[in-house]
């Protein structure tokens, strides 16, 4: 299947492409992530293959890391800040408001494909809370309606 | 011999005072910064200035810490003046441009500050007499808001390197690990421990290959000085890392940081190459004969990795679960080689530590923690940002003075400093010094330096449900007693959120808390209980009426309950 071979192309590329002079299995998953933004299931035997270990070594490594995924995300990826600065300021609200309008429970795809909300501990620019990211951009400063907006304008591309 | 360094940094020097006399742009960056959009008015200007005064100089600079006037652009006029705008705005800095750099004066009504000069000339408030400015020590901070921390030149025109420079061939590594001991430098990641006692643990080993770490795991909500310093100058950090590894003769150094943090990761990545282009890493440093090497380490989301054997587990590639101590890093770290560990605030101190001397550090701060805490304000306060403050200053001064007091509400009724594994404080804890020792005993840690702040409003019970959710969702799930019981704490404090709470719940969280710390192997279950056990001190009345079915929340978790990642690890 010309699919498959092109992905696999692609891992072994990230794979190889490693620039920093120590790889691990994490940092080779770390590689895959970032140039597919999941870890297909090749992506996990291609890693054993290349760091000579088992596919049980490498599942576990995987399955620790919370910022793995194993399925395509959406075309956008939107990270709410749920940490307490943030949810003092009223993070909670705007999590509630994000999930009606993206039609969702909990953290997924919106039906539409394009985004996937993802809750995360801390962002890091928690002098600017509430915050949201979209592809690791992050908004500052954010209430409903100003995050509203800014997913409106992803789904309206 | 220091000659190859002092024609560095007589090149440095000189394009650094080009620089400063002619006319000067300069935009503050930085993750809060991008947060406010800084980098989409960095680029406007830029246009502005390549279509209409391309003899002015711009810069992307560091953030100043003034994280509440973000995005900040400043300008420096070759009279002198250099001139503050806060609050920025995208459609009005072609405007401030245009007129500044036309009428070679500040557009008056949006400035907020000047320096000495432009204070004078133009009657404006002076940034120096800003009390979150004056009140400050600026030691690992020193550069923040002057230079472009992508620039090794501008590092080390403001005398970078120098203490490197100096230590390799004018000092022996025992003088350098002794003056770290006198200095009376503690450990900022928050155990306190001397930096200079654990140095020399790891200096007697003659094994060829040592290893010094940085920690910038840095996973604490509400903590952003370690991802800061690195940002807004990663140098600091870098030649403290290569201090560390002179003074114990340590041949690798890793900066470890969280992968997805791109400005900090990027900024450390282009600080250690250009280090490497410039002869201050790698084989025969600056013609020496000591040789260093020096990578930038990512992880997975995992806080636990912030542990230091658990670290070394995420650097081998592993699942980052804390190692069984002893084997001490020291003797056996990672990839079982000697190691040294310490966290990004106290590395940066290092150079300046080398370059004025351990007496001069040990004025400052008090008797048992020398030297200043690097905040991170953030909630319900006026002034939130990054400040570094000398140590002992009360918790009142830095609320009021730096802080500028409560930002939405009457009063300020809650801290919570050091991260979700330490305490939470009220109001009579407020007189309580910053520093290691003062902090330790009200209940609470300087820890990551983070403080979030909450208005009268805040309610307890559901600021540590978000605590304990964190810690739950965190603990990396090898001590049952922190698995399960984060867990167990989170369901207890989601019941009281509920008004569904059993009688017997306070007891049972206090075995709960009390199981964890005995039978727990790193602090994030040893000091899982710790927001809990403060509160219990600070706000007992409202957590037993809490337990009564007393609770009242606002917002979106009105009906008590939270939204919440539902995870524990495997």
């Amino acid at each position: 299947m010309p699919e498959n071979s092109n992905l696999l192309e692609k891992i072994k590329h990230s794979l190889e492409s490693q620039e920093q002079p120590t790889v691990t299995i994490l940092s080779s998953l770390l590689a895959i992530q970032d140039n597919l933004h999941y870890l297909p299931k090749e992506g996990i035997a291609e890693t054993a293959k290349f760091c000579g270990k088992s596919t049980n070594e490498v599942w576990s490594v995987a399955s620790f890391y919370t910022n793995f995924r194993f399925t395509p995300p959406g075309e956008n990826v939107l990270d709410v800040c749920w940490g307490p600065t943030c949810h003092l300021l009223g993070a909670q609200d705007i999590i509630d408001d994000i999930q009606k309008s993206l039609e969702l429970q909990g953290e997924g795809e919106s039906k539409d494909g394009k985004i996937t909300l993802k809750y995360n501990t801390c962002l890091g620019a928690c002098a600017q809370a509430p915050c949201i990211a979209i592809d690791h951009h992050i908004h500052g400063r954010q209430d409903i309606n100003s995050a509203k907006k800014i997913i409106n304008t992803i789904r309206n591309k | 011999m220091t000659e190859v360094f002092e024609k560095i940094k007589a090149k440095a020097l000189e394009d650094w005072y080009k620089l400063n006399s002619n006319k000067w742009v300069r935009v503050g960056g930085g993750t809060s910064g991008q947060a406010m959009g800084s980098y989409e008015i960095f680029n406007k200007a830029k246009n502005i200035l390549d279509k209409n005064f391309s003899d002015v100089n711009i810069s992307l600079v560091s953030a100043i810490g003034l994280m509440y006037l973000e995005p900040i652009v400043d300008i420096t006029l070759p009279d002198g003046t250099r001139t503050y705008y806060g609050n920025v705005d995208s459609t009005e800095i072609e405007n401030i441009l245009n007129f500044h750099l036309s009428k070679n004066k500040p557009l008056l009504d949006r400035v907020f500050a000047g320096n000495d000069k432009a204070a004078k000339l133009w009657d404006i408030q002076n940034i120096n007499d800003m009390p979150n400015i004056s009140r400050q020590i600026k030691i690992a901070t020193r550069n923040f808001g002057d230079t472009d921390p992508l620039s090794i030149d501008h590092y080390i025109a403001r005398g970078g390197y120098s203490a490197l420079s100096s230590a390799i061939f004018e000092k022996t590594p025992e003088f350098i690990v002794d003056e770290v001991k006198n200095s009376g430098l503690r450990g900022r990641g928050g155990a306190a421990f001397p930096a200079g006692v654990k140095w020399s643990f790891l200096a007697p080993s003659k094994e060829p290959v040592k290893y010094v770490l940085c920690n910038c795991e840095e996973g604490d909500p509400g903590a952003f000085n370690d991802k800061g310093i690195i940002e807004n100058d990663p140098h600091t950090l870098v030649e403290g890392l290569i201090l560390n590894g002179y003074a114990t003769n340590s041949s690798n150094g890793y900066i470890f940081i969280r992968q997805g943090h791109e400005i900090p990761i990027n900024a450390a990545k282009k600080a250690i190459s250009d280090a490497y282009e410039k002869g201050l890493l790698g084989k025969n440093i600056l013609g020496s004969n000591f040789s260093f090497d020096m990578e930038v380490s990512l992880t997975g989301d995992s806080y636990v990795a912030g542990e230091e054997t658990a670290l070394m587990e995420a650097i081998e590639g592993k699942r980052s679960t804390p190692r069984y101590k002893p084997p001490f890093p020291a003797a056996q770290g990672l990839w079982k080689k000697p190691t040294n560990i310490n966290n990004v605030k106290t590395l940066s101190y290092v150079p300046e530590i080398i370059r004025k001397g351990s007496d001069w550090f040990k004025s400052i701060g008090t008797e048992t923690t020398s030297g200043t805490a690097i905040v991170c304000l953030s909630g319900h306060i006026k002034f939130p940002g990054m400040y570094e403050i000398p140590m002992g200053m009360t918790i009142r001064e830095v609320l009021e003075d730096v802080g500028g007091g409560i930002f939405k509400g009457k009063s300020i009724k809650v801290l919570q400093a050091g991260g979700p594994l330490n305490g939470l404080l009220g109001e009579e804890a407020f007189d309580t010094m910053i520093d290691f020792d003062a902090m330790s005993a009200a209940g609470a840690s300087i820890g990551s330096g983070g403080i979030i702040v909450g208005n009268e409003k805040t309610n307890i019970v559901d600021l540590l449900r978000n605590l304990i959710a964190f810690n739950q969702f965190e603990s990396c799930g090898k001590c049952f007693p922190c698995r399960l019981g984060n867990t167990h704490m989170l369901e207890i404090l989601d019941r009281m959120c509920q008004k569904k709470s059993n009688p017997n719940d306070l007891d049972l969280i206090q075995r709960i808390g009390s199981s964890m710390k005995s039978g727990s192997l790193c602090g994030h279950g040893q000091l899982g209980y710790n927001p809990i056990l403060s509160a219990m001190k600070y706000f007992r009345e409202e957590i037993e009426s809490a337990v009564n079915g007393k609770i009242n929340l606002t917002g979106a978790n009105r009906d008590g309950k939270m939204i919440l990642p539902t995870r524990t690890r495997p």
